[in-house]
């Protein structure tokens, strides 16, 4: 019994008691104060609102695993998507047929792809810093979207699409299908490939990990290029979702995505975090806007909630850390 | 001369970069080469220079903050009502509220950072969220165009026009930037309390033993940037004559760009306001001779986002490489 | 062996701790420790890695606080604890291991940083520093650009430069915590020469260096720490290293030459004129299955550029490399591993070892295919394959998942070492694998490099120090400037005779 309780506590890591508190906290709170709060209702909305930015918190997740950031992930997603839609209309628009769209969506995973190749590579060969590497990709790709779209939609899409954003399969939303395959995905990733490994020892020491005969330049090409082919995948959930594309669609996910990881346990430089936790993480975060809706409260505030959760869980950890030491100390 | 292009190979390259560039788009464009077009420049760079040395400052000391531009909106906001209550006021009590509500909203980073060690990137992250969600929530949104007639006024301060017909412009936005900058340069360069900080920034273990007050240095980087906020963000509003909630989202990641496109280093301990300055013009500069080329404004970004990229790229590939005249440094 | 320098000693100190104990999170630091300097006096603190000497220096520095009851008696006023604001004001400077300098700020700022960049808001008068710092640097003898930033400064005038800060003011007390770990020979001597100077000034300096031959040369005294607790105050003068490592460790060590013939056996590595200008030249050495050969020297002389040549991650120009009689050309360290190389680098804080990770992941790392099951790494057997190599090096560890930084020096090493024999190589390079390892372990790690050579691993022992490699290679190389100079046969060379050659 012990052994079980010790390998499902190793297994979740030490990066479970922030966001596993913060889920305890936001059902009890919101569950007492609303008495809708634990329903279906609630459920639909999170598993509605969940994917997005999910998708792209995974997209996120694995730069600052490495000590890095991706900060054109919401950009790389509205470019993949209007690769799909560019060759939807193309090839017929509305009446475009499933084949067409699924070419549309590969290109679209390697427009994503390139995108985090040119900055992985620059990061890997120059040892320049990420967050101002993506920093520039953003700009560019920003600019790049606004350029071909000039600033406007683009709808117009054939109606099976409609599906991949609204509709369920056996009661569960398909975008939160997708997303949750993506968050087992990046779960075997980082738990049990050779490339989470290097990633995480990358991002606790580039040098020491070259040393031990990894190819560290390799490694980081490929998160980055795994980051924006995440990137794509929100991007085709973002525009079926909404049957458009526009351009700084999804922009003020980018530092909830940081957020996110951080709530979930992410150490900011690098080296150690999980997939599972992030997942809470996300879900607090959606259920606490939602908790909000229903008493009255717009998305706006919820953002302000969700900043001061941040703030509150790492106190919460300082605090913990207090109370360890002085625990050491009074033991002696 | 070589240590000094060794000890200041940024600002030279930068300085190299804007001659090539600016040679260029007098080549290319009958009006980029005169007196007016490059008071032009300075008119619009204001706002980013000033909030540009404040950010250099706290990067300096080996912080990081993403909310000081919603901080500078929220100052924006606030300063405005706070002009009504008052009955209008002038520019020095304008000033005075603005400055003093930037310093006690970057106070409030450097409480989070210093008080509970939480890291400079997940506090200003977590307070960008609260200061942008609340200021959304209680303005739902709307602008104030209802401004006092003093700050919507432009002031010349000084005008000339030369014989090639163009006006040279010196307005208040420019007046404030410089007396910003001077007292930056002042302030980090020529007083001890700005030699600690590079100091901090460079060695925060060497400094904590040199008995330098920690604390200090984070509410004064913080502060420092929280006043240059909320000058820049009463300055915008001047400039704009409007005060929108979102009009600043989003420019804290151009300003973080171009400050380290001017030499500042992520971690701490090295920057110049010549650089951060030198940094801000280059990308105003680009974006002001496209514009004179008849380049679509949608291509802009993507321009300077590529140009950006282009220059870390180059700034990372060691500057030894690219002037072999410098010669390695004494480091084995 | 050399006799202390005679300065004009004081008879009245002018430190004296009593009754020092420290406690960390229940683990006691210092047990009722008592230390004590006199003016003009080099006194020299030994012990090993954690038996407490840096906790005492922090103490008497006021970093930190030291238990009720202690008595710190300092130029005739007594204390109970120490601020770093008196110590400073009070003339007692420390130059840190780490030297605690700031790289992008200029010599100037770093040498006057206490005088002029001070604790007051103020402005900065840069001449006054610039003065301050060109005559510091005068009175240790040196002159550099006080304008450039230290960056541009290798590591010796680093030192310089940590030196000259701790000179401004009235300096009466210096602390110097291995002050010359990553010097060179002559950087050293030039080192000692200052810190003769100093006490023959009248300055009282407190020598901390894990170098014993070093220690015997400058001390006039040493007080000897284990554990936390004093073991006693020794005069240098009749002192032998052997015997103060005893001391420190509490231990007998019986060294004996432990070379044997290898000749019979295959050549594992062959190295024939090898070249990377101006790091190593003409380099040609072969190793056999099963033989140590021992690459001794002083830092700087190419060894480690050499060793990084070996192991694919510095190319040479000219020059070939043949593992067991083909050869190889290596583009990176993975193809000299793929090849059988191992390389354990003598950094093990920041290259050798991933500190903040596991212990298992740190073992694992350069053999992940191992433990790979249907194409993902399996958890069970990166488990049993981490606790057959503990098992088989006697690490002694927690957890497997615990970070490898909880770990001491010398189990940290086993690891590294286990990391490398798990990708089963015909030849290991080990880099200063003493480094940062207490004298108690050092003789833990030597058995296992002797077993190792026993079962046939081709081994390249690379060492500063020289009775390392004369005790425990079979063949010793000299290297000097990039060259290889001399070659000894232990069992036929003495030792002092290969010291004088390399120390020459």
């Amino acid at each position: 019994m012990i052994s079980i309780l010790e390998r499902v506590k190793t297994a979740l890591g030490p990066e479970m008691a922030g966001p596993g508190l913060a889920f305890v906290a936001v059902v009890l709170v919101f569950g007492i104060a609303s008495p809708q709060f634990l329903s279906a209702a609630t459920f639909g909305s999170v598993a509605f609102q969940l994917p997005e930015l999910g998708l792209l918190t995974l997209a996120m997740l694995l730069p600052i695993l490495t000590g890095g950031l991706n900060l054109a992930i919401t950009f790389t997603a509205n470019i993949a998507g209007l690769t799909v839609a560019w060759v939807l209309r193309e090839n017929g628009g509305v009446d475009a047929g499933i084949g067409i769209f699924i070419a549309g969506c590969l290109l679209a995973l390697m427009v994503g792809a390139a995108s985090g190749v040119v900055m992985g590579l620059v990061i890997a060969f120059t040892r320049a810093h990420p967050i101002l590497v993506s920093l520039s990709m953003m700009i560019f790709l920003r600019g790049l979207g606004e350029f071909l779209t000039r600033g406007g939609d683009i709808s117009g899409f054939p109606a099976f699409m409609g599906p991949i954003g609204h509709g369920s399969i056996a009661g569960i939303p398909v975008p939160l299908i997708v997303f949750i395959a993506c968050v087992l995905g990046w779960h075997v990733l980082l738990g049990r490939t050779k490339l989470g490994f290097n990633t995480y020892m990358i991002g606790s020491n580039l040098e020491a990990t070259r040393y031990s005969g990894i190819n560290t330049r390799k490694a980081i090409v490929l998160v980055y290029t795994l980051s924006g082919v995440m990137c794509a995948i929100a991007g085709i959930i973002m525009l079926a979702r909404f049957n458009s594309v526009r351009i700084g669609h999804g922009e003020s996910y980018l530092l909830i995505t940081v957020l996110a990881c951080f709530l979930g346990g992410v150490n900011p430089f690098g080296g150690f975090g999980r997939v599972i936790p992030v997942f809470v993480a996300l879900v607090v975060l959606q259920l606490l806007s939602s908790g909000l809706n229903l008493i009255g409260a717009n998305q706006h505030l919820a953002t302000a909630v969700w900043g001061i959760l941040l703030v509150g869980v790492m106190i919460l950890r300082w605090v913990a850390s207090r109370i360890k030491i002085s625990i050491v100390r009074r033991g002696s | 001369m070589r240590s000094l292009i060794r000890t200041h190979a940024t600002e030279f390259s930068l300085l190299a970069v804007i001659v090539i560039i600016s040679t260029v788009l007098s080549v290319a464009t009958a009006n980029f080469f005169s007196l007016g077009n490059a008071f032009d420049l300075l008119n619009i760079s204001a706002v980013n220079i000033i909030f540009a040395v404040g950010l250099l400052v706290v990067l300096i000391a080996g912080g990081i903050d993403i909310s000081f531009a919603v901080a500078a909106s929220v100052v924006q906001y606030c300063t405005a009502i706070a002009l009504g209550w008052i009955g209008g006021g002038g520019w020095i009590s304008g000033l005075l509220i603005a400055g003093s509500l930037g310093v006690l909203l970057g106070c409030l980073n450097a409480f989070l950072i210093h008080r509970f060690r939480i890291i400079s990137i997940v506090a200003t992250i977590s307070t960008f969220n609260i200061y942008f969600g609340l200021l959304m929530f209680f303005t739902r949104g709307v602008s104030i165009y209802d401004l006092p007639e003093w700050l919507t006024d432009r002031v010349i301060l000084f005008e000339q026009e030369m014989p090639d017909g163009t006006w040279i412009e010196i307005t208040l936005p420019v007046l404030v930037m410089v007396i910003c900058v001077v007292a930056t340069w002042m302030l980090i360069t020529r007083t001890t309390i700005g030699r600690q900080l590079y100091a901090f920034g460079d060695n925060p273990e060497g400094a904590r033993r040199f008995g330098i007050n920690i604390g200090a240095m984070q509410f004064i980087a913080f502060g420092w940037l929280g006043l240059m906020a909320g000058i820049g963000g009463l300055i915008q509003a001047h400039y704009a004559q409007e005060v929108v909630p979102n009009a600043l989202y989003g420019r804290e990641l151009d300003v973080l760009a171009a400050v380290v496109l001017g030499g500042a280093r992520l971690g701490g301990g090295k920057g110049s306001v010549l650089g951060c300055v030198l940094g801000v013009l280059l990308i105003s500069i680009t974006q002001n001779g496209l514009n004179l080329m008849g380049v679509s404004p949608f291509a802009f970004k993507m321009i300077v986002g590529a140009i950006i990229l282009v220059a870390i790229t180059l700034s990372n590939t060691r500057i030894e490489r690219l002037l072999p005249f410098v010669g390695r440094g004494a480091g084995r | 062996m050399h006799q202390a320098t005679s300065a004009t000693v004081g008879e009245k100190p002018l430190l004296s701790l009593r009754n020092i104990n420290m406690t960390f999170g229940g683990v006691k630091a210092l047990k009722n420790v008592s230390f004590e300097g006199r003016p003009g006096e080099v006194h020299c603190l030994a012990g090993e890695n954690g038996c407490g000497k840096s906790t005492l220096i922090k103490v008497i520095t006021g970093v930190y606080r030291p238990a009720d009851g202690a008595v710190i008696e300092y130029d005739g006023e007594i204390y109970s604890h120490m601020s770093p604001v008196t110590a400073q004001d009070r003339g007692i400077q420390v130059i840190w291991q780490d030297l605690a300098l700031f790289p992008e700020m200029s010599v100037a700022e770093n040498i006057a940083f206490h005088e002029v960049l001070g604790r007051r808001p103020r402005l900065v008068d840069y001449n006054r520093m610039r003065r301050i710092a060109i005559d510091a640097l005068a009175r240790l003898g040196v002159t550099l650009d006080v304008e450039l930033p230290l960056k541009e400064y290798a590591i010796a005038q680093r030192q310089i430069v940590a030196i000259a800060r701790a000179l401004i003011g009235e300096a009466k007390l210096v602390f110097m915590d291995e002050p010359t770990a990553s010097l060179t020979q002559s950087e050293t001597d030039h080192l000692l020469e200052i810190v003769r100077t100093l006490s023959a000034s009248g300055v009282a300096v407190v020598f901390v260096s894990h170098r014993l031959a070093e220690v015997l040369e400058i001390s006039s005294r040493i007080t000897v720490l284990r554990d936390g607790a004093l073991v006693g105050v020794y005069p240098a003068a009749g002192m032998t290293q052997s015997r103060i490592t005893e001391l420190m460790t509490g231990k007998t060590f019986d060294q004996h030459v432990r070379a044997r013939p290898r000749d019979d056996q295959p050549v594992v590595l062959e190295v024939r004129g090898l070249t990377r200008p101006g790091q190593f030249e003409d380099i040609s050495l072969t190793v056999r299955r099963g033989e140590t050969v021992g690459i001794t020297g002083l830092l700087g002389a190419g060894r480690t550029e050499l060793a990084l040549a070996l192991f694919g991650m510095l190319k040479p120009a000219s020059g070939a490399i043949s593992i067991e009689g083909k050869e190889v050309r290596f583009g990176s360290n993975r193809d000299a591993i793929k090849a059988g190389v191992a390389y354990l680098s003598e950094d093990r804080l920041s290259l050798g070892l991933i500190q903040p990770q596991a212990i298992a992941d740190n073992l694992v790392i350069a053999s992940l295919r191992k433990i790979l099951s249907g194409g993902l790494l399996s958890e069970d057997r990166k488990r049993s394959l981490v606790s057959r190599w503990i098992a088989d090096l006697g690490v002694r560890i927690g957890r497997q998942a615990d970070a490898i930084s909880t770990l001491s020096g010398g189990n940290q090493q086993r690891v590294a070492i286990a990391k490398w024999l798990a990708t089963d190589p015909k030849l290991l390079i080990l880099d200063c694998p003493t480094v940062g390892v207490d004298v108690g372990a050092r003789a833990g790690i030597f058995d296992i490099v002797a077993r190792l050579a026993e079962s046939g691993l081709a081994i390249i022992l690379i060492s500063d120090e020289v009775p390392e490699v004369y005790f425990n290679a079979d063949r010793v190389l000299h290297m000097a400037q990039g060259r290889i100079v001399g070659t000894y046969d232990p069992r036929q060379a003495r030792l002092e005779e290969i010291e004088a050659a390399v120390y020459a």
